[in-house]
């Protein structure tokens, strides 16, 4: 087996060279190159992820933040009664009758005596004209408490209204003279006007909760839009999906790792899981659409809905995390439960299943953090183009009356095209980012807390 | 009576059975647990199960096939001169639900009797305006076999629901008897309530297959629907998308292959940013970086994977597409004449799937055994040397499965594509312009105005097959790759 | 009384905490083949992995004292451990071979020193290496079927002539038949006999019998220090050391 003949002692076709080895030779000097080279590489990817992360972090925070900001004017106006209640008595249906188209006229009013009081001059003679200053929603706020409170007609009542909305981007630097020369709403002189009203402290700008909590406005009108009721809509969703997802996942799971034996069924269980898990999310939007709208008759745009089609996408996430949590307990603790007589049912439900509950919420609320966030499959349900303009009243409407959710309500600002709906779809976007982080924190504290070390 | 009370009623059923058969248990052993087989509370268990689980099947089956079964007994009563299509058919048969729904409102509110209800008729009374009092709209004057049909169909829910509750509560019955009969103290009732519940594990893992079942049949008839309307061949092979508005004269073209353009454009483009990036990043991370880097970095780009992607697809149409604009646009180097285009969403999904493909690479990087590594410095060789010729080589399979995850996962993206690369279907090669994809017209067809039963919102569903095929076809492609050639190491 | 090959003097590895080779000094003829035996966990692979400055590419490890080879120290800052690698082989305990064709095996060390000039230069260097490890015959019509379809004892001859192709002066081997079956083991130790007519050969072995077999000198470790080094049949038959005798009769490790 040896090979007898190979050619004597030297070497091959270059002679052996005998170098010290404390020189590095040229072509090793190469090669360090190369290898510095390559790091480099390396090391530039990562930066250059990292700066991708930093550029979109920070367009959100800067983009977002003026969203929760809003610009207000502060004017006294007087409830008159000739106008609001002419007849004296204070009947609520009469005063109800009066529409905000009574109101304007005192709004009016008060504001050119607040523009009277700065002593700047007041180039507008119609009403009307000063009025594009003020939110067109600012008449409906006054009216509001003139119901709730018609003892208060005939006195001077101090308001704080909307700015409308180029007021307001204008206080933010969005508008600006020149991009209002072809604007039909505003004009230079208005923004004299607003100048010496800032000073005067007047106009001002303030934290704005109702973006928080309000509903969503019409097109014209985004100084009033706030995503509260979305929020609501998506909270409507989770509860769904954790009541769905949750309890369905565990059970499925337990099946595939405890019960479920080497054949066929199984086989084609555990490839449809995987295969769902990579499946695009739009399909499960036409899912949603064909089987829960069109066959099942379910109200369009309704959170039982979207709570229904984001279930089925959460599921496998939710499946192969409980798995991993059920694998992760040592067999030792199921032999000795079927050691004390226990069923193989019992063994799971009262020894596993508790060990493995850490990690089987954990991985429901990152399932939950990823749910929050789809967009696609709501828009095919029927929550695009959706007005959340009202709260839901009772538990039941919440789940069944149409409502918008977080995503979908940012995807509809977008589409407005409208610079200061954007500035609000970024603020939405800070919304539900700190949603998603502090969902993820308690994920990761929960793991550390409970994470044992079998 | 309605599924709801029905539901209570069972429930109630199940309770009483729970303690029912608790009791019986107990009683025939005189008291002493010990000589039961199971505990006291499975054979209360027991007769709940078989009392409710049966019918509540019955019931779910019950309540989706008895609409399907009236709607189309119904629908046989409409004359065939009031429509042409199953589209006309369908609208009529809403409004016989409407009205149908709307009489029995009414005299649920008391406005009318229930002799009222069955024998009014449109002549004598204004049943529009009425219907409207109750909440309910119509579009147009209620014709007379519209009317008849929804008083059939009054008639024959009526029914169906009487029989559904007889039914039920037989079976509910009969499974409460023949439990509490089963009980006495040898019989083994906790075998009996596990064999349940392994029954509902099993119905629960089912639900996979059953989403999967689900989404193949909506798609596959809505599909053929689709190719009934509009021929197959001109989807497959037109060049031109132009869907005209529904009912307004002139033919849409509705051809795939625009769109398909669009996305796989977009996908390419993304796949250039996010491969290079993202293995470069996975090697250094797995060959180069000590711990301390490790841990900062790896999370950070993980933070890129957590990001919603409305989020993306605002940040493509707000900060990249400008940005974008100002160098490329007429500005700049004059190529790009808007901000929406294939290299914004492009760039912007490249960005998404950094993490994606980084990843995956560091768990199929660090699975190289350390032997093959420990082989390859003993010859001699750098540590760039050893990634590039041997580290690589092996890990490959791996990372073309990966990279293939990532391309599936690209051609499915929408929030980006909607928002970054505009609506305009266009069969173009420069990437600055915009070039909308199948899954943003797939959006676009389903949420506007088309009638849905027209070709144009049909379509949406046969974009959505090819869709579903493609990324089903990739993910079993990349499985296959890995399983292949996973074996060259081990 | 061949050249000395490398010569190592007061050499200390620390892992971590832990002091694994205390005060080793041995030299290492050329021509020759050394084995290093002794109870596992002594040191000996350790050391071994000194010598071509393995150690290098674990973090924790720290090595002291000095080695040369050929007069030079290894450890000094101006040297490149790729250099000294291309002079210093290595044969691991399981075989590793890259999954690369057996032909792209032999070429990958040569390839990246450079030592070949043109294709022709390589297909000689292949066709040198692997008659050297014996194993030629044996694939000479399949050199581009994959390295990893060899059996165990081919794989590891393999691994030998990959280790030779980059024309080194020492051959470092740890444990190379442990992984392999008996007729396996007798290929590779003939093998090794031919070798150390061209190199200088350390092999580190849990067999003493195979110490004796293959080896000319022997050293002893024992809880990382050298307790003894000599002729291997003065170890075998009169060691001085009473620990050596404890190891050889058995009475330890």
């Amino acid at each position: 087996m040896t090979d007898a003949a190979f050619p004597d002692g030297a070497n091959g076709a270059a002679p052996r060279t005998t170098t010290s080895l404390l020189a590095q030779d040229a072509r090793t000097r190469k090669r360090n190159a190369a290898e510095a080279r390559f790091r480099a590489y390396g090391i530039a990817a990562i930066a250059v992820g990292l700066v991708f992360l930093a550029v979109l972090v920070s367009s959100i925070i800067f983009k977002g933040v003026g969203a929760f900001q809003q610009t207000f004017i502060t004017l006294n106006v007087e409830l008159l009664e000739e106008k609001l209640d002419k007849s004296g008595t204070r009947d609520i249906e009469a005063i109800k009758k009066v529409t905000t188209f009574g109101y304007n006229p005192l709004i009016d009013a008060a504001l050119a005596q607040a523009i009277a009081e700065t002593g700047i001059e007041n180039p507008f003679s119609k009403g009307k004209d000063l009025r594009k200053m003020i939110s067109s929603g600012a008449a409906a706020d006054v009216r509001d408490y003139v119901i709730e409170n018609p003892d208060e007609i005939g006195k001077t009542v101090e308001f704080r209204l909307l700015a409308s909305s180029r007021v307001d981007g204008y206080l933010k630097d969005r508008v600006t003279r020149e991009s209002l020369a072809r604007d039909k709403n505003l004009s230079p002189e208005h923004l004299d006007i607003v100048d010496a009203l800032a000073g005067a402290g007047v106009v001002t700008k303030a934290f704005n909760t109702d973006f928080i909590t309000g509903a969503d406005a019409s097109e014209s009108r985004p100084e009033q839009a706030g995503i509260g009721v979305s929020m609501l809509g998506s909270f409507y969703m989770m509860l769904v999906v954790l009541a769905c997802a949750l309890p369905i996942g565990v059970a499925a799971s337990i099946y595939l790792e405890e019960f479920a034996p080497q054949n066929g069924f199984t086989d084609l269980i555990e490839v449809n899981i995987s295969n769902l898990a990579a499946v695009p999310s739009i399909v499960f939007g036409i899912l949603g659409l064909a089987v829960f709208i069109q066959f099942a008759h379910l109200p369009q745009s309704a959170p039982l809905v979207g709570g229904l089609v984001l279930t089925l996408m959460t599921l496998p996430t939710i499946i192969i995390s409980t798995r991993a949590s059920l694998k992760s307990v040592p067999p030792s603790i199921r032999e000795a439960a079927l050691g004390v007589g226990a069923s193989k049912m019992q063994t799971v439900f009262h020894h596993v299943l508790p060990l493995a509950m850490p990690g089987i919420l954990t991985g429901t609320i990152i399932g939950l953090a990823q749910a929050l966030g789809e967009t696609a499959p709501l828009l095919l349900i029927g929550m695009v183009g959706y007005i959340a303009s009202n709260y839901p009243d009772g538990v039941i409407e919440g789940f069944m009356a149409p409502n918008s959710a977080m995503p979908a309500q940012i995807y509809e600002w977008a589409k407005r095209a409208d610079p200061a709906y954007y500035e609000r779809a970024w603020g939405g976007i800070i919304i539900l980012l700190l949603f998603l982080m502090s969902m993820n924190i308690i994920a990761i504290i929960l793991r550390r807390r409970f994470e044992r070390r079998w | 009576m309605s599924a709801f009370w029905l539901l209570i009623i069972l429930l109630a059923f199940a309770a009483v059975g729970f303690v029912l058969g608790r009791g019986r248990a107990l009683a025939s052993v005189n008291g002493e647990r010990r000589r039961l087989h199971s505990l006291p509370n499975y054979y209360g268990s027991n007769v709940a199960m078989l009392a409710f689980v049966p019918a509540v099947l019955v019931l779910a089956v019950w309540v989706v096939v008895q609409p399907l079964v009236i709607n189309s007994s119904v629908s046989n009563h409409i004359p065939a001169e009031l429509y042409e299509t199953g589209g006309e058919l369908n609208l009529i048969m809403s409004d016989v639900r409407r009205v149908a729904d709307g009489l029995d409102l009414a005299v649920k509110n008391g406005m009318l009797t229930t002799d009222e209800a069955s024998s009014i008729d449109t002549e004598a009374t204004d049943l529009r305006a009425l219907l409207g009092e109750v909440g309910v709209a119509l579009g147009s004057e209620i014709h007379p076999s519209v009317l008849s049909a929804a008083q059939v169909m009054r008639a024959q829910i009526a029914t169906g629901n009487l029989f559904r509750s007889i039914v039920l509560l037989v079976i509910a019955a009969a499974g409460f008897f023949i439990a509490i009969r089963m009980t006495s103290g040898e019989f083994r009732a906790r075998n009996m309530v596990e064999r349940g519940i392994r029954g509902l594990l099993i119905a629960a893992a089912s639900i996979a297959i059953l989403t999967t079942i689900g989404i193949v049949l909506s798609l596959i008839f809505n599909t053929l629907e689709f190719f009934r309307l509009y021929p197959a061949r001109d989807f497959f092979t037109l060049l031109e998308w132009a869907p005209s508005f529904s009912g307004r004269g002139g033919a849409s073209s509705l051809g795939l292959l625009p769109l398909l353009w669009g996305t796989l454009y977009i996908s390419v483009v993304a796949l250039l940013v996010a491969v290079p990036i993202g293995l470069f990043s996975a090697i250094y991370l797995a060959e180069y970086a000590g711990p301390k880097t490790r841990s900062i970095a790896k999370p950070m780009l993980e933070v890129l994977a957590g990001i919603p992607t409305i989020v993306y697809g605002l940040f493509a149409l707000l900060t990249i597409g400008p940005m974008l604009l100002s160098v490329f646009g007429d500005d700049g180097f004059g190529w790009m004449q808007g901000q929406r285009s294939v290299m914004t969403a492009g760039l912007v999904m490249g960005i998404m799937l950094i993490p994606f493909v980084s990843s995956l690479s560091d768990d199929i990087i660090n699975a190289v055994p350390q032997a093959m590594r420990d082989g390859s410095y003993g010859l001699g060789a750098t540590q760039s040397e050893t990634v590039r010729q041997v580290v690589l080589p092996a890990a490959l399979p791996g990372i073309v499965g990966a990279v293939l995850l990532a391309t599936s996962r690209a051609l499915g993206e929408t929030m980006i594509v909607v928002m970054g690369a505009g609506a305009a279907a266009r069969l173009d090669l420069n990437p600055f312009e915009a070039m909308t994809t199948v899954t943003a017209k797939i959006v676009s067809q389903l949420t506007g105005d088309s009638d849905f039963a027209s070709p144009e919102a049909l379509v949406a569903f046969a974009l959505g097959m090819t869709l579903f095929i493609l990324t089903l076809g990739l993910n079993v492609l990349a499985l296959y790759i890995v399983r292949k050639y996973r074996e060259q190491y081990e | 009384m061949q050249d000395i090959k490398i010569t190592a003097r007061g050499v200390q590895v620390h892992y971590g905490d832990t002091h694994a080779i205390k005060d080793v000094s041995v030299d290492i003829q050329d021509n020759t083949v050394t084995a290093f035996i002794g109870p596992s966990g002594c040191g000996k692979s350790t050391f071994l992995r000194c010598l071509n400055r393995m150690n290098d590419t674990i973090d924790i490890c720290r090595v002291t004292g000095d080695i040369l080879l050929d007069g030079e120290d290894i450890y000094d800052k101006r040297v490149d451990p790729v250099q000294l690698r291309a002079k210093v082989g290595m044969v691991f305990q399981k075989p590793n071979p890259f999954p690369k064709s057996i032909y792209d095996n032999i070429a990958y060390g040569p390839r990246i020193h450079g030592l070949a000039r043109n294709k022709a230069d390589l297909d000689d260097i292949v066709e040198k290496s692997l008659r050297r490890g014996a194993i030629w015959d044996e694939v000479k019509d399949r050199l581009h079927a994959p390295g990893t379809g060899l059996s165990g004892g081919q794989q590891q001859r393999l691994c030998i002539a990959r280790a030779v192709a980059t024309e080194p002066e020492v051959l470092l081997m740890d444990e190379p038949c442990s992984a392999l079956d008996p007729i396996a083991t007798a290929q590779v130790e003939e093998l090794i006999d031919e070798l150390r007519e061209n190199y200088s050969v350390v092999i580190v072995t849990h067999s003493m019998q195979q110490a004796a077999r293959v080896s000319q000198k022997t050293a002893f470790f024992h809880l990382g220090n050298l307790v003894e080094f000599g002729d291997t049949d003065q170890i075998f038959t009169n060691p001085s050391d009473p620990r050596t005798e404890s190891y050889i009769t058995g009475r330890i490790g």
